[in-house]
C-alpha cells in the first residue's frame, strides 16, 4: 500500500516536473516579454520526436535510430526546437502580437500532421517506440528507477528555474520587461526590440522541447496524441494560476494544475457510468478550461503574480 | 492532376470559409482581439440545427422532406435559423460572462488565452455529449450534374453558393447604409472617437458577436449539408479562417471574402499534388506567405 502510494507519489512527480518546465519556458516568453506562443505543443514536440529519432536503436522502417546517448539526444532537443522558434519568430515577431499566437498555432498544426504523417521519420500514428531510458542499468526495480530518474528532472528544473531567474533580472531581462510594458519608450533608449523578443522566444521554446525529450525518455514512446492543443492550453492555464511573470508561480502552477488534472480523472472515472468512460477526457478539458476562464477574470494576477522590481539605488 | 473540378471544389470550400472569416474579421477589428472561439460557434450552429431537426422528426414524426433536387426540405431552413439565434445567443452569452470584463480591464492578449480555453472547453463539450462519430442532416444524397465538361456539381453545393453571395450582399448593405453598420465601421476605425460621439460602444460590440455568430452558424449548417457534422469541424476551420481573414486584410469583409475563396482554392489546388494528408497545412503556408509578402493583406490599409 505504501509502496503503491509512493510510486504514484513518484510517478505524479516527474510529469508534474515536466509541465512545470513547459510552463518555466512559457513564462519566459509570455510571462517576462509579452510573446504570445499558442503552439506550446508543437515546440515540445520537436523536442521529444528530434531526442527520439536521435537515441532510439536503428530501425529498418525508419531512419534516424542513430543510437546516440540520451544527453546527445537531450541537447539535439534544445537546439530543434531552438530552430524551429527562429523560424517562426523571425516571420512574425515583428508584427503584431495576435499574428504570433496565429502562426504558431498554425506551426503546431503542422507540427502535428508531420508527426501524423511522415512516417518514416515519426514512425505515423503508431509512433516511435523503445526509446531509451537513460542510466537505465544503474538501479534494480521500477519503482528505484522512477525515483533516480525524478531525481535527474528534479536537478534539470532547478539548472533551468536558476539559469532564467538569472537571466530576467538581469540587464537582458530588464530590457524584456521593458519591451513588455513600453516598446515606443524602450525603443527610444536604443534597444532593439524584435532581436530581443527572437532571444526570449527562442530561450523559452528550446526550454519546452527540452521538457518533450524528459517526458519521451520517461513514457518509453511518443506518439502524435501525446501533442494535441490540449496540451498547450494546460500549459496556459498552469502559468495563468500559478501566476505569470513569477518562475516560482510557474512551478507552483505547473504542479498544481496537474493534480488537480489528474484528481478530475480520478473523479471523472469513478462517478462515470462505463459506457461513458472514454468520454471523461473530454470533461476534464471543460473542467480546466471553465478554472482558466474564472483564474483570468477574478484574478488575473494568479496564484503568485510578479514581484515589483525595485532599483536597488530606491530600495535603500 | 489538376482539373476544373478542383477549382470549383475549392470555390465551394472558400465560400464556407468567406463566412467564417467575416465573422473573425470583424472580431479582430472592433473588439480587437483574434478570437479562437470562433471555430467552435461553427460546430455549435451545425449541432443546434442537428438538435433542431431532431425536435422538429420527433414532433412530427416525418422525415424533412426533399425539395426538388435538393437533399433537404423546408425543415432544415427553420433549423438554420433556430441554429443562427442559437449560436448569436452563445457569442453574446459568452461576450457576458468572459470576454466583456477581459475588454474592459484594457488587456487584448488576456482575450485571446481565454478565448483559447473557450474554445477547448466549447468543444470538448461535445465531444462529451455527442462522441466522435460524424452525424449527417439527412441520408438523402443530392445527384450532381455535369454543369461544365468535366464540372460535376450537385444541386446543394448551388445553395451553398447562392446564401453566401447572398449573405455578403445582406452584410455589405447593413455596413454601408445602416446606422449601426457606420457605428461598427466607426469602431473598428477609432474607438475612442466613437464614444466621443455618443456611440455605446457595449450595443457595438453586441451586434458584432450577433453577425459574426450568425454567420458561423450559417458556415457550420452548410458544411452539414455538403459534408457532415463532427465536434471538430468547426476547429479544424480555424487555421483556414484566420489564413483567409489575414490574407484578405484585417477589417476587411471583402477581404475576408477574396481571402476565404482563395484559401479554399489553394487547399483544393494543393490536395492532387501534396495529397489530403496535408490539406490542413496549406493553410498555415498561406499565412506564412502573407506574413511574409504583404502583412497587411491584399486588402488591407498598411500600418
Amino acid at each position: 500500500m505504501i509502496l503503491d502510494v509512493a510510486a504514484y507519489l513518484v510517478f505524479f512527480l516527474v510529469v508534474a516536473l515536466t509541465y512545470a518546465l513547459m510552463c518555466l519556458g512559457l513564462n519566459l516568453q509570455w510571462g517576462f516579454t509579452g510573446l504570445f506562443n499558442v503552439g506550446v505543443a508543437g515546440f515540445v514536440a520537436v523536442g521529444a520526436y528530434t531526442s527520439a529519432v536521435l537515441t532510439t536503436p536503428d530501425h529498418p522502417e525508419r531512419w534516424g535510430g542513430l543510437g546516440l546517448p540520451v544527453a546527445v539526444g537531450w541537447l539535439g532537443a534544445m537546439v530543434a526546437g531552438g530552430v524551429a522558434a527562429l523560424l517562426v519568430g523571425a516571420v512574425t515577431l515583428r508584427l503584431r502580437h495576435d499574428y504570433l499566437a496565429i502562426s504558431t498555432f498554425g506551426i503546431a498544426t503542422a507540427i502535428q500532421l508531420v508527426a501524423l504523417n511522415a512516417v518514416r521519420l515519426t514512425g505515423g500514428p503508431f509512433g516511435i517506440e523503445s526509446i531509451p531510458r537513460p542510466l537505465f542499468g544503474l538501479v534494480g526495480g521500477r519503482l528505484a528507477y522512477n525515483a533516480l530518474y525524478l531525481a535527474v528532472v528534479a536537478v534539470v528544473v532547478a539548472v533551468v528555474y536558476l539559469g532564467l531567474e538569472r537571466l530576467v533580472r538581469s540587464p537582458w531581462g530588464r530590457v524584456l520587461r521593458a519591451l513588455r510594458e513600453d516598446e515606443a519608450a524602450a525603443a527610444s533608449l536604443g534597444k532593439r526590440a524584435a532581436a530581443f523578443r527572437l532571444e526570449a522566444f527562442v530561450i523559452g521554446s528550446m526550454v519546452m522541447a527540452l521538457a518533450g525529450a524528459i517526458y519521451a525518455h520517461f513514457i518509453g514512446y511518443v506518439a502524435p496524441e501525446d501533442f494535441l492543443p490540449t496540451l498547450t492550453f494546460q500549459v496556459w492555464t498552469m502559468l495563468i494560476v500559478g501566476g505569470s511573470g513569477n518562475n516560482r508561480g510557474a512551478l507552483l502552477g505547473g504542479v498544481l494544475v496537474w493534480a488537480l488534472w489528474s484528481a478530475s480523472g480520478a473523479l471523472t472515472a469513478s462517478v462515470l457510468p462505463q459506457a461513458m468512460q472514454a468520454r471523461g477526457a473530454a470533461l476534464q478539458v471543460v473542467l480546466i478550461g471553465v478554472v482558466l476562464a474564472a483564474v483570468l477574470v477574478a484574478r488575473p494576477r494568479g496564484l503568485m503574480g510578479e514581484e515589483a522590481t525595485v532599483s536597488r539605488h530606491l530600495r535603500a | 492532376m489538376i482539373g476544373p473540378q478542383d477549382v470549383v471544389n475549392g470555390l465551394l470550400l472558400g465560400a464556407t470559409i468567406s463566412l467564417g472569416a467575416i465573422g473573425v474579421t470583424l472580431t479582430y477589428s472592433i473588439l480587437r482581439f483574434a478570437n479562437f472561439t470562433h471555430g467552435d460557434f461553427i460546430t455549435w450552429g451545425a449541432y443546434a440545427a442537428l438538435a433542431a431537426l431532431g425536435l422538429w422528426t420527433a414532433a412530427t414524426g416525418g422525415g424533412i422532406g426533399q425539395l426538388g433536387p435538393l437533399s433537404f426540405g423546408w425543415p432544415l431552413l427553420g433549423a438554420l435559423l433556430v441554429a443562427v439565434a442559437a449560436t448569436a445567443l452563445l457569442a453574446l452569452a459568452l461576450d457576458a460572462v468572459l470576454f466583456r470584463a477581459l475588454r474592459r480591464r484594457g488587456t487584448p492578449l488576456a482575450l485571446v488565452i481565454a478565448s483559447f480555453g473557450a474554445s477547448l472547453a466549447l468543444r470538448h463539450l461535445l465531444v462529451f455529449a455527442q462522441g466522435p462519430q460524424p452525424e449527417y442532416f439527412t441520408r438523402e444524397i443530392s445527384i450532381a450534374r455535369e454543369l461544365l465538361p468535366g464540372v460535376r456539381v450537385t444541386a446543394d453545393q448551388l445553395v451553398v453558393l447562392g446564401l453566401t453571395a447572398a449573405l455578403v450582399l445582406a452584410l455589405h448593405l447593413l455596413l454601408r447604409r445602416t446606422a449601426l453598420g457606420r457605428a461598427m465601421r466607426a469602431t473598428s476605425e477609432n474607438p475612442t472617437l466613437v464614444r466621443v460621439v455618443g456611440i455605446d460602444p457595449d450595443a457595438v460590440a453586441r451586434a458584432t458577436w450577433v453577425i459574426g455568430g450568425a454567420l458561423a452558424a450559417v458556415a457550420g449548417v452548410l458544411v452539414g449539408v455538403t459534408v457532415q457534422v463532427r465536434p471538430l469541424m468547426g476547429f479544424e476551420l480555424l487555421l483556414p479562417l484566420f489564413a483567409a481573414a489575414i490574407l484578405g486584410g484585417i477589417g476587411s469583409v471583402y477581404g475576408a471574402v477574396l481571402g476565404g475563396l482563395l484559401v479554399g482554392l489553394a487547399e483544393a489546388l494543393a490536395v492532387p499534388v501534396v495529397g489530403a494528408e496535408y490539406r490542413a497545412a496549406v493553410s498555415f503556408l498561406v499565412l506564412v506567405a502573407v506574413l511574409l509578402l504583404r502583412p497587411q493583406g491584399l486588402l488591407g490599409e498598411p500600418e
